[in-house]
């Protein structure tokens, strides 16, 4: 018995380490070039980084081929999964940068491409974030650039429209203890709503109970109630907002702007508010198209949560894709080094609107879309477009 | 008057959440009473129990969907048993726990592979998550009935460990090993029997927690597991009147550290925040540490102890 047992074991290992060969070569004499898919697959992050690989995953599929100095080059996507976890990014940046990649696109939340910065940098591998808006994302890291919009400017669009729109006095901010994205955007937001009319908490990792925050908000008297954190505690929290009557907008930022928000507050009395970096309508033939790819492939629809409702993060994904060919058609060349030196001059006008970047790699934009959560149909409703004048 | 109006909801929602952590916390001290075993997996099996109703409920209807899903959650912690433990009887004690950790990180790595790691919502059971409201709170009905079936439950149990015949060779063989298989008690089946009530609380527990808390990823028995088994050394492992009172201590004492704040804020005792509430799973920890300086045997603990 046990010598079968250890016979079973030694052949896993045999197998694992055949598996680990198969992927030298690609195919034949075909020149390929590697893009890094640096993205959640899973942990809290799991479904937006999912839904920004699809994006690329289209894009990839509509544009498989590149034009480098006079050749023409496959693109080939290569994914590690960072999930989530500011300890795993490094090794996965690694994976990355070991699989020879010539730049790097992602991730979906700030921690982890602050965290994977530094590896990125000592290899010289650029990388373009594509929604990930904690400032020290670019400024602490010459490798990074970006292509969305930053938390001091989303903090500031959502106090103000707070304020005049919602006619808020008072606020309640709620962010994880430890998380850069959720953190830095409720600093911001406070800093623009002003100190003293913000009740700011953080709740640990692992919680699972957010019933008493909702009981502090309303218990503190706020009313409007600002919760920038992971879509998996917002469901949660969407949950517990209608079961105990919050009574209050909920605001949060490009985060939310995901169908598991929508499928939480449908046929709740919770009122949600989001800022992002696209409206679904925009661009009718992108829409469509990206729809019938989605609705053609299980994978992919399965990875948006089961239906076509199209998340920011995704046309963001998209058009990052794009950046990339245009980066490594500008460089002439597959060289890591040869693609960060052309980056600072790139303009891309994509579907999300112009790209370029300013001096430490930030996205040049002024414009942020609102959208609110329409509780009977279960689809984002375009409020209106705010900049942070 | 409107002091008492203020921590109300805290106090129930952390009754509640006390009752959710006590079902969990039984299934820790029997299984520790009996065989002397921190069942680190017991967590785990807590959390695919949620995931079955997860998937069941998309292809069932609730009323064959429960029932199943308590059938097979208690097949799992069986069979559990059977594979990873049964077959370390005569090993030391320190293996049979490596062996409980080792189903346990199984258990997170098949629930990550099967869900892809993405967030699954649980379903809605009707009448226990309908809105209700009492003593002016608005809450679900789940948390008013929680801590009621959850004592309810705890004295069936006891009836049956104090009045019938396996109950009779439960006890003997938490007192004794050895002796109570000489006396001819079948010391397997009393196991199976004890991980078999054990894993149908844990799937009672999972079905309230997660009404209450509708999201379920592979680590959501972590935390919930790792606080039961804090209410179970709290109360002195080994017993189940301790583990009951322990989790229902532990759940409203983080709820109001959680709500401390805004509860000084109101009573007019403070004016600035203090930031409490980011020290509520701290406390649980401290409190854990507290009770093995002073009181190692927790508070209704057995007067020798064995070293894990």
């Amino acid at each position: 018995m046990k010598k079968v047992l250890s016979l079973i074991l030694a052949l896993v290992m045999a197998l694992s380490l055949v598996a680990c060969g198969g992927n030298g070569g690609s195919a034949d004499g075909e020149k390929v070039v590697k893009i890094g898919v640096f993205e959640p697959q899973s942990g809290d992050n799991g479904a937006g980084g999912k839904q920004e690989i699809l994006g690329m995953q289209y894009a990839n599929q509509e544009t498989p081929t590149v034009e480098i100095g006079g050749e023409t080059y496959k693109v080939e996507l290569v994914m590690a999964d960072n999930a989530s976890s500011n300890d795993k990014a490094p090794t996965a940046a690694q994976t990355l940068i070991s699989s020879g990649v010539s730049l790097v696109l992602g991730s979906y939340g700030s921690g982890v491409s602050i965290a994977a910065g530094d590896t990125f940098l000592a290899a010289g591998v650029p990388a373009i974030g594509v929604t990930c808006t904690n400032p020290q994302v670019t400024s602490d890291c010459e490798a990074y650039f970006r292509i969305c919009f930053l938390d001091p400017f989303q903090g500031t669009v959502l106090a103000n429209y707070a304020k005049s729109d919602l006619k808020a006095s008072k606020a309640y901010c709620l962010a994880k203890q430890g998380d850069d994205y959720s953190g830095g955007l409720c600093n911001y937001f406070i800093k623009a709503f002003g100190e003293a009319n913000c009740v700011y908490e953080q709740f640990p990792e692992g919680t699972s109970d957010y019933s008493t925050y909702i009981t502090n908000a309303k218990n503190q008297g706020c009313d409007v109630f600002f919760a920038p954190v992971s879509t998996e505690a917002a469901a949660q929290i969407i949950a517990k907002a209608d079961t105990q009557a919050l009574g209050m907008p909920i605001l949060a930022g490009d985060t939310w702007d995901s169908n598991v928000i929508l499928e939480a507050a449908k046929g709740t009395d919770v009122q949600v508010c989001v800022t992002t970096f696209y409206q679904e309508g925009a661009n009718a033939a992108f829409d469509s198209g990206i729809k019938a790819w989605i609705n053609g492939d299980s994978t992919a629809l399965a990875n948006n949560g089961g239906n076509d409702e199209l998340a920011a993060v995704t046309v963001m994904g998209y058009d990052a894709y794009y950046v990339a060919l245009e980066a490594l058609k500008m460089a002439g060349s597959i060289e890591p080094s040869a693609v960060m030196s052309v980056l600072p001059n790139l303009v891309y006008t994509g579907v999300t609107g112009e790209i370029k970047f300013d001096s430490i790699g930030d996205a040049v934009r002024d414009s942020a879309v609102v959208k609110s959560c329409n509780t009977e149909t279960g689809k984002w409703d375009f409020v209106t477009v705010a900049t942070a004048g | 008057m409107n002091v008492m109006h203020t921590v109300l909801p805290y106090i129930i929602s952390g009754i509640s959440v006390g009752g959710q952590y006590a079902l969990i916390a039984i299934g820790y001290t029997m299984v520790y009473g009996i065989l002397r075993l921190i069942n680190f997996a017991h967590g785990d099996v807590f959390m695919v129990a949620g995931l079955m109703m997860v998937y069941m409920a998309a292809s069932m209807p609730l009323y064959i969907a429960i029932p199943l899903m308590i059938v097979l959650t208690v097949l799992l912690g069986f069979a559990i048993e059977r594979v990873a433990y049964k077959p370390l009887r005569t090993a030391p004690r320190m293996s049979v726990m490596i062996s409980a950790i080792g189903v346990s990180y199984l258990l997170q790595n098949l629930a990550l592979y099967i869900t892809g790691g993405l967030n699954k919502n649980y379903p809605t059971i009707p009448w226990i998550s309908d809105r209700i409201t009492v003593l002016g709170m608005e809450t679900t009905r789940v948390t008013v009935i929680t801590p009621f079936l959850t004592i309810a439950l705890v004295i069936a149990l006891v009836l049956l460990i104090n009045h019938t015949k396996i109950g009779m060779a439960m006890r003997a063989v938490s007192v004794d090993f050895d002796t109570a298989q000489l006396m001819g008690i079948k010391i397997n089946n009393v196991i199976s029997a004890t991980f078999i009530i054990g894993t149908f609380l844990a799937a009672i527990g999972s079905m309230l927690f997660f009404t209450s808390f509708p999201g379920i990823v592979p680590t959501s028995g972590g935390m919930p597991g790792l606080k039961a088994f804090v209410a179970a050394v709290f109360g002195g492992i080994g017993s189940i009147p301790g583990a009951v009172i322990g989790a229902f201590i532990i759940g409203i004492c983080e709820s109001i550290i959680k709500g401390l704040d805004t509860i000084l804020i109101v009573s007019g005792s403070i004016t600035d925040q203090i930031g409490f509430a980011t020290f509520s799973d701290a406390f649980t920890f401290i409190l854990l540490i507290v009770i093995l300086v002073f009181k190692p045997t927790g508070l209704f603990g057995e007067k020798t102890t064995d070293k894990v």
